[in-house]
């Protein structure tokens, strides 16, 4: 469970999140979405103590993170997925020891047998195993890196928590459709609660039917996709205006695709 | 460069946390082993060319200043002393704060400009921990095996001048030498090179953790560090000499 209570955040003098809160349960999946600087990303690093708010408090299954120990924070961490907005692979390290890096890092596994999950899991993410494992994240295209760094947050453990920062930002719509529904059958299948960043109203609307809309530093809407829709909030509307066209043409198929 | 208070209350606090993580565990040993390896050997020759050169130019001076006096059977004497105490640490300190820090910091700094820190941290792992303990760790067992090796080197580099150029036997040299390796002498040259370490690793390691501004930020940080580190390095080894020295002399 994640839980955000009145929390305002800023860089030096600059504050970039006032007074938001929001709550999401467990199995529970929730897009962000808001203009390019609006501190999607600053939420995120929150959630995971990256950076501490200046006032109200960030709870993740009860804990507060301003309270809890370094060892007591560092498990919270373990039980966190995050894919980073740039990815952040480990550019010293191969696309292998990137995606395996936790096994690598907090379990006993054989060498072996973190090399068989990591092959998995590439192939999961629809790259040719074979062909990357032994490479390094900068022989590979941004698109790949971003599968790499989406297959290194997914093997994990046990993940409690996933956060992706606009995983599919830059992929081709085959990618961008096998990450979706890779993020969803994780969601439901593990009842991990999930939040993902994200401009493209489509995903948005294929991964979960909660929305959270930041803008100018306030949470402006916390609801379904149909609330948004209908919204007659102006600042809801002003957001919106750029995506009715999508909107549209989206909900007009009338399914979530991962439930073909 | 930042304000000086401000950046030596920075650096004194990552320092008091980088050995408070030295005692948590987990230990990280392969980054150890690599850090041994790479700076080791990677240093190594490095160390060998500054020994053999420097050990051979100084001797030369003091040949033929020595000669004059017709005092050069002292060479292997001043060398001892000159070399272990003096000019060993300081070399091998130098070149290890060039070489080195410089690696370090780049690495940390790169990594900490492309959200590498973050993605470590956010696996539930500690980068100080991590990367700085190794480096810390590592550079303590380092450098004073490097400093032994400068000066051996050094010292042979001494004794190919003082037989073939200032024409003194070989025992003689080598047994004025060894004369001079009493207690104070070893104590001073073997705890300069260990006081360094912890120079050196400090200042690479916060340089590259608070390095900012991107890529020209990491190269700022990595030229600051060099700097840093070398100045440290020659005050820390007049500092040593003027007061341990002065403390222990009377003892040997
Ligand atoms: N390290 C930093 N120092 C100072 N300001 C920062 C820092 N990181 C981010 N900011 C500022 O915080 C604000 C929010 O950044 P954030 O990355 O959260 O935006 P975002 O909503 O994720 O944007 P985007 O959609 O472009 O990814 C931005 O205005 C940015 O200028
Ligand atoms: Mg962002």
């Amino acid at each position: 469970m994640i839980e955000l209570r009145n929390v305002t955040f800023g860089y030096d003098e600059r504050v970039i999140l006032e007074d938001i809160s929001f709550t999401i349960g467990e199995s529970e999946s929730a897009i962000i979405m808001g203009p390019s600087g609006s501190g999607k990303s600053t939420i995120l690093r929150l959630l995971l103590g990256l950076n501490y708010p200046q006032r109200g408090d960030v709870l993740i299954d009860g804990m507060n993170l301003n309270q809890i120990s370094d060892r007591d924070l560092e498990e919270v961490r373990k039980s966190i997925g995050m894919v980073f907005q740039d990815g952040a692979l480990f550019d010293s390290l191969t696309v292998g020891e990137n995606v395996g890096y936790y096994l690598f890092e907090h379990t006993k596994q054989s060498t072996e047998e973190i090399e068989t999950a990591v092959r998995e899991m590439l192939g999961f993410v629809g790259l040719d195993a074979d062909q990357v494992v032994d490479q390094l994240p900068e022989q590979l295209s941004g698109g790949m890196q971003r599968r790499v760094a989406i297959a290194r947050a997914l093997l994990a453990t046990n993940p409690k928590i996933m956060l992706y920062d606009e995983p599919t930002t830059g992929l081709d719509p085959q990618a961008t459709d096998l990450i979706l529904r890779l993020v969803n059958k994780l969601t439901e299948e593990k009842g991990i609660s999930t939040i993902v960043v994200t401009h493209q109203i489509s995903d948005a609307f294929f991964l979960a039917d909660r929305f959270l809309v930041i803008f100018g530093g306030r949470l402006i809407f916390d609801g379904t996709i149909a609330e948004l829709r209908d919204s007659d909030q102006p600042q809801v509307r002003a957001f919106l205006a750029p995506y009715r066209q999508s909107l549209e043409l989206v909900e007009s198929k009338g399914f979530r695709p991962a439930q073909q | 460069m930042k304000n000086f208070a401000a950046e030596f209350q920075g650096l004194f606090f990552f320092s008091g946390r980088s050995l408070a993580a030295v005692f948590r565990p987990p230990f990280y040993w392969r980054e150890l082993i690599d850090q041994l390896y790479v700076n080791g050997l990677g240093s190594l020759w490095l160390i060998v060319l500054t020994g053999a050169f420097a050990g051979q130019g100084f001797a030369l001076a003091f040949a033929n200043e020595l000669a004059e006096f017709g005092a050069k059977d002292y060479l292997g004497r001043i060398m001892a002393i000159s070399i272990i105490r003096e000019l060993g640490p300081v070399l091998t300190g130098l070149m290890v704060a060039a070489r080195v820090a410089a690696g370090i910091t780049a690495e940390i700094g790169a990594m900490k400009s492309s959200n590498q820190l973050d993605a470590m941290t956010a696996f539930g792992i500690d980068p100080m921990r991590k990367l700085v303990v190794p480096r810390l760790v590592g550079l303590i067992i380092l450098v004073p095996v490097l400093t032994i090796v400068t000066n051996v080197i050094a010292l042979v580099g001494g004794w190919v001048i003082a037989a073939f150029v200032a024409k003194i036997s070989t025992t003689f040299y080598w047994s004025t030498l060894i004369d001079r390796l009493v207690f104070g002498n070893l104590f001073i040259g073997i705890m300069k090179p260990f006081v360094f370490s912890f120079i050196i690793a400090f200042i690479a390691c916060y340089k590259g953790f608070s390095s900012e501004g991107g890529t020209r930020g990491v190269g700022r940080a990595t030229t600051e560090s060099v700097v840093l580190s070398s100045i440290s390095v020659l005050i820390m080894n007049f500092f040593i000499t003027r007061f341990v020295w002065q403390a222990i002399r009377g003892f040997v």
